[in-house]
């Protein structure tokens, strides 16, 4: 295959960027989108050119470190994967693939397509644990939790902080990223006794943050490599409903 | 109430109050078209429906006062929000193909809501100014389907045409959204808020709808 990467390159945080075209050839369908870009950067790198600055880690859809916009959509055109798990056989020979940093007021670009997403990192660092003194574990049956609410809140311990929710949500909204923070504690004991400070805390540090709020589009919910369910964001909503009336 | 001010200000609490306004306007709606609908029965119906109400005057007066505060919450919130989010999203994408992961009446609130607005206060101008302060002699129902003010002026039925299509579109999303917003679960719930979601969405707008027809285009005055 032969395809065109029209990628967004921006030198640092403070310069305008803009789009620039590049030609790939002898692409095969079996290559993931990182290989292509992969390819790309080594050709860049001998024609004594910047390569293309892009988050990744694990390059198997764990980690959560890579995020672009490819083709309109975040994280491609799949549902249920990351970035990184995108293949070539997603596109068609002699295709344009626009390929852009997330876009938020919250999140800004360092370089190309690497944006600076620690503004997650401060949510998290608001109420995103629990305190308990570390010992030697428990007994593994010591609390018994039901089924049904073990996996509701293993489902929402799924997220992997990508940020795809923010990059799609047309307010910027982290509100599926901090749904499911808020979830996975609330759903289990442990999560009780700082319930009410942490989803306070954690929505005050969303807002302050300069994310947007929910106009419950469902964009976020589509677009989520993990498929956390917009069910987390409603039970946020009830928690902080709660802490903030009661 | 320092405890009140931070809801309101936080994201979830500015949802809560547009959730919370938004179904009480959807209420509002169902007693005003019932009465609308009395327009089908001829001016002598309809005029003395106007003029009963007239007979409850405090009572109304007391409703137009909560109905002031539920609108300018619901708008003036609204357009907050609009203004917030459209900054939180900063730079927008080259191509981004928001049809794969969301509805348009979701992403256009903020647009068919001050269609809305334009709408309501042309409504208030007109029709609400003539009933309540000039009382129009009685004639209630020849304001409403007359050429002045009424649906016999091409512009306004065409305004009030269209204003109750987008009004359609505003709760077609709306109307759930604001059951997520409470926190009401999608997924056990959610069959019974969408059934209810098409009285909101399609039927009492297209039973508006029909009066504008009917009066403004089919000539049913005559
Ligand atoms: C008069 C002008 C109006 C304006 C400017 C307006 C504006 C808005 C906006 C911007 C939103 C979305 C807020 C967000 O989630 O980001 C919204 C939501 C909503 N509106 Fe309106 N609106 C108007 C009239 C109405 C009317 C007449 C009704 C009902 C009869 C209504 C019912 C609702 C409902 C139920 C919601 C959903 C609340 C939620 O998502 O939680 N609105 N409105
Ligand atoms: S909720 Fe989904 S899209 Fe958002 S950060 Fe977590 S894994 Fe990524
Ligand atoms: S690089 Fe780890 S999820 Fe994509």
């Amino acid at each position: 295959m032969q395809i065109t990467l029209k990628v967004w390159r921006q030198s640092d945080a403070n310069s305008p960027g803009d789009f620039v075209s590049y030609p790939v050839d002898n692409v095969t369908e079996d290559m993931s989108f990182f290989e292509v870009i992969d390819m790309l950067n080594d050709e860049l790198v001998l024609r004594g050119e910047e390569p293309i600055a892009f988050d990744h880690d694990c390059r198997e859809g764990i980690c959560g470190t890579c995020g672009i916009f490819i083709d309109g959509r975040a994280h491609g055109p799949l549902q249920g994967v990351t970035s990184c798990q995108v293949h070539m056989r997603s596109f068609t020979d002699g295709q344009e693939i626009v390929v852009e940093p997330w876009r938020a007021r919250a999140f800004p670009v360092i370089k190309d397509l690497a944006v600076d997403r620690t503004a997650f990192d401060r949510i998290m660092a608001s109420g995103g644990y629990i305190s308990v003194n570390t010992g030697s574990s428990v007994d593994a049956n010591a609390t018994p939790i039901s089924k049904h609410d073990a996996d509701e809140a293993f489902d929402a311990a799924a997220c992997i902080g990508c940020g795809a929710c923010v990059a799609s949500c047309k307010n910027a909204s982290a509100m599926l990223f901090v749904g499911a923070k808020v979830s996975q504690y609330a759903l289990l004991p442990q999560g009780q006794p700082e319930s009410k400070e942490r989803v306070l805390n954690m929505v005050a540090t969303m807002d302050d943050e300069g994310f947007g709020s929910c106009t419950n589009t469902g964009a976020c919910e589509s677009e989520c490599p993990k498929e956390i369910s917009l069910e987390h964001i409603a039970r946020m909503n009830r928690e902080f409903i709660k802490a903030s009336l009661g | 109430m320092s405890w009140f001010k931070s809801f309101l200000n936080s994201s979830i609490g500015k949802k809560t109050v547009m959730a919370t306004t938004g179904l009480l306007l959807c209420l509002y709606l169902v007693v005003h078209l019932g009465g609308n609908l009395l327009l089908y029965a001829g001016p002598d119906v309809f005029n003395g429906y106007v003029k009963n109400l007239t007979a409850f005057k405090p009572l109304i007066r007391v409703i137009e006062v909560v109905l002031v505060i539920i609108f300018g919450a619901h708008i003036v919130n609204g357009l907050r929000l609009a203004i917030e989010n459209k900054k939180a999203g900063g730079t927008s994408y080259q191509l981004n193909r928001k049809n794969e992961n969301s509805t348009p009446s979701s992403r256009t609130m903020a647009i068919t809501g001050s269609v809305l607005l334009l709408f309501l206060i042309v409504h208030l101008a007109t029709i609400w100014y003539n009933f309540q302060i000039e009382h129009s002699g009685g004639q209630f129902f020849n304001i409403i389907t007359g050429s002045d003010v009424g649906l016999g002026n091409m512009f306004i039925a065409v305004l009030y045409g269209v204003a109750m299509v987008l009004m359609g579109f505003h709760l077609k999303h709306g109307f759930q959204s604001a059951f997520q917003t409470f926190g009401i679960r999608f997924n056990r719930h959610g069959k019974l808020i969408e059934m209810v979601s098409i009285l909101f969405w399609l039927i009492i707008p297209a039973g508006f709808l029909s009066i504008v027809i009917y009066f403004g285009f089919m000539g049913g005055a005559n």
